[in-house]
């Protein structure tokens, strides 16, 4: 898969990062390396094995519907960078 | 061209359980902003979500009621995007390995049954709130990670009024079941709606567009017809169809694009690593399967079978279960062979009684018992049914008998002959044009000068009677 400038841009811009024109051409190439080196497990004959989503082999793992005790807004809000009252405060976003 | 209209319906559904999705905070409603939150639903690292039993549940008896098969292998999967009501940038969902699929839904629209599919019936998390404020908008996590049921429907549904009588009778199972408020106005059901048009007999689908923003079953209603009138002028008048997604203005009643980024829908989704696998077997479908109650459907064509009801009489009582089951008892110790004479009470009557005092049948104040008896003595014509009803009214506000109150009223009726024969003597006198009219053969001047009889004698007379006196004394 040939990683070009765009797809570089598209996932940075996915991933909210912000990346200077010097930078895409060296993540192109990193980015090439990388999915080229994860490629090599396509030459394994993975013809009789099951896909697996999860490493561990446990399964229907529940909780009961029991309530447990939630944090106070004052201690939810602690890191918030910004607030007001008992809210988050973010720049305006309207979609 | 004649056009043809197809849409799909998307309905999420929160799920009524104590406690979010995947951690313990209340899923308590209007509480202060920001109280019914914790690490795991706030998204902060090195938390662990770990699904609520109960969840799943009510997920498993929903798509046991859709008639949907359960994957034996179900797992959650991670839907990557931006937004502050999102706390983690991802919402757990599930994607390929839904918890359900390939269901259907038995709806009577328009008279007649139809079958509905449901493609797929999935477990998801709510995001958060948001409050625009003239600089900044305002976050608050208490809806977050409650948990959701998302409910896709086939684009089965050809008309406006098909959508609505789909969401009403989809409202109505949910309610039976117990799993949800579906409360529109609260958020606990919402829909999105997908439509487009294509010539009438053409197999291929047509330009879709998603709706949204509807906050009411009318809502839907009205946003598809508006967009079914708009789609066809684009069409007839040759224009390219857009795929776009657009909001509903309940204000203006039309339906406006939604502009987004291009190219900005990429949920880019894989396994939650955080949560496990699930193996969704017998030992945890049965026990949900024993506790499904009987659904609107079938509970409408057994009453209709078993007490001889019409669609339309058995259609009104089980739109709610409690008031069903209330009728049912009813029709069951009322010792009359038709149990029609019940029915027509409880539809027509009591029904109105309890919309009046904004009630429901099941929770009046009234004994079974003397509802009974008073339909006894309209049924061996002692009171009038006009007088009946009075007489139901004083029982509903009183909590007296209906024998204490037809003695207390006087209101035996009246079907002594020689006792009516002065009042039909007086009201023909009095009203010489109608005996004209009904000499002349107007069969409604007699149901007129019948009415008279009954307004002199304050409602006691058996009408019945009246008319056949009337008739032997102009004939």
């Amino acid at each position: 898969m040939a990683i070009d400038k765009e797809t570089i841009k598209h996932v940075a811009h996915l991933a909210r990062i912000d990346l200077q024109p010097n930078e895409l051409d060296k993540l192109s190439a990193n980015l090439q390396d990388i999915l080229g080196f994860i490629d090599k497990l396509s030459s394994l004959d993975v013809e009789k094995v099951s896909p697996t989503s999860h490493i561990l082999p446990i399964s229907n793992v529940l909780r009961e519907d029991e309530p447990r005790t939630s944090l106070t807004p004052e201690k939810a809000l602690e890191n918030a960078p910004s607030k007001k009252g008992s809210f988050f405060s973010v720049p305006k976003v309207i979609e | 061209m004649i056009y043809e209209t197809v849409i799909g319906l998307e309905v999420h559904l929160q799920l009524n359980t104590k406690t979010k999705a995947f951690c313990g905070c209340s899923t308590d409603f209007g509480k202060p902003p920001n109280s019914n939150v914790c690490p795991v639903c706030l998204g902060f690292p090195g938390s662990l979500p770990v699904y609520n039993r109960q969840a799943l549940n009510s997920a498993i008896k929903l798509a046991l009621a859709f008639n949907c098969r359960i994957q034996e292998h179900t797992k959650f999967d991670r839907k990557n995007y931006f937004y502050p009501d999102l706390p983690k940038n991802y919402q757990i969902s599930q994607y390929d390995l839904p918890l359900s699929r390939n269901g259907y839904l038995d709806i009577f629209t328009n008279g007649s049954p139809k079958r509905i599919g449901i493609t797929r019936i999935h477990l998801e998390e709510d995001a958060g709130k948001l409050i625009h404020e003239d600089a900044v908008s305002l976050v608050d996590f208490n809806r977050t990670g409650i948990p959701l049921m998302e409910i896709v429907s086939e684009p089965d549904l050809s008309h406006p009024q098909e959508a609505f009588d789909y969401l009403t009778n989809l409202k109505n199972i949910i309610e039976y079941l117990d799993i949800s408020d579906c409360d529109m106005e609260k958020g606990s059901l919402r829909c999105d709606a997908n439509i487009s048009l294509r010539p009438a007999g053409v197999k291929e689908l047509g330009v879709k567009t998603e709706l949204k923003n509807m906050n009411s079953f009318k809502g839907v209603k009205d946003a598809l017809t508006f967009e079914v009138e708009r789609q066809t002028k684009i069409l007839e008048a040759k224009e390219t169809m857009v795929q776009e997604t657009r909001l509903w203005d309940v204000e203006q009643g039309i339906t406006v694009t939604m502009r987004t980024k291009e190219g900005a829908k990429d949920y880019r989704y894989f396994p939650d690593p955080d949560l496990t696998v699930f193996v969704i077997g017998k030992e945890l479908i049965e026990p949900v399967k024993a506790t499904l109650p009987e659904l609107p459907y079938d509970k409408m064509q057994r009453l209709m079978k078993t007490y001889a009801l019409t669609e339309y009489d058995a259609k009104i009582l089980v739109a709610s279960k409690k008031d069903a089951e209330f009728a049912e008892v009813c029709m069951q110790e009322y010792p009359g062979k038709d149990k029609k004479e019940i029915a027509n009470w409880l539809i027509g009557p009591l029904m109105a009684e309890a919309n009046l005092r904004k009630e429901q049948l099941h929770t009046l104040k009234l004994d079974r018992k003397e509802l009974i008896n008073l339909i006894g003595f309209v049924q061996r014509q002692e009171i009038s049914h006009l007088s009946a009803k009075t007489v139901l009214t004083q029982m509903l506000d009183t909590g007296k008998s209906a024998q204490a109150l037809i003695k207390e009223g006087n209101l035996e009726q009246i079907s002594n002959t020689d006792a009516l024969a002065q009042v039909i003597e007086t009201v023909i006198n009095e009203n010489a044009k109608s005996v004209g009219d009904f000499k002349a053969g107007k069969v409604n001047a007699l149901m007129y000068l019948v009415g008279q009889v009954m307004k002199k004698s304050s409602g006691k007379a058996n009408p019945k009677v009246v008319g056949d006196l009337i008739k032997q004394r102009l004939s």
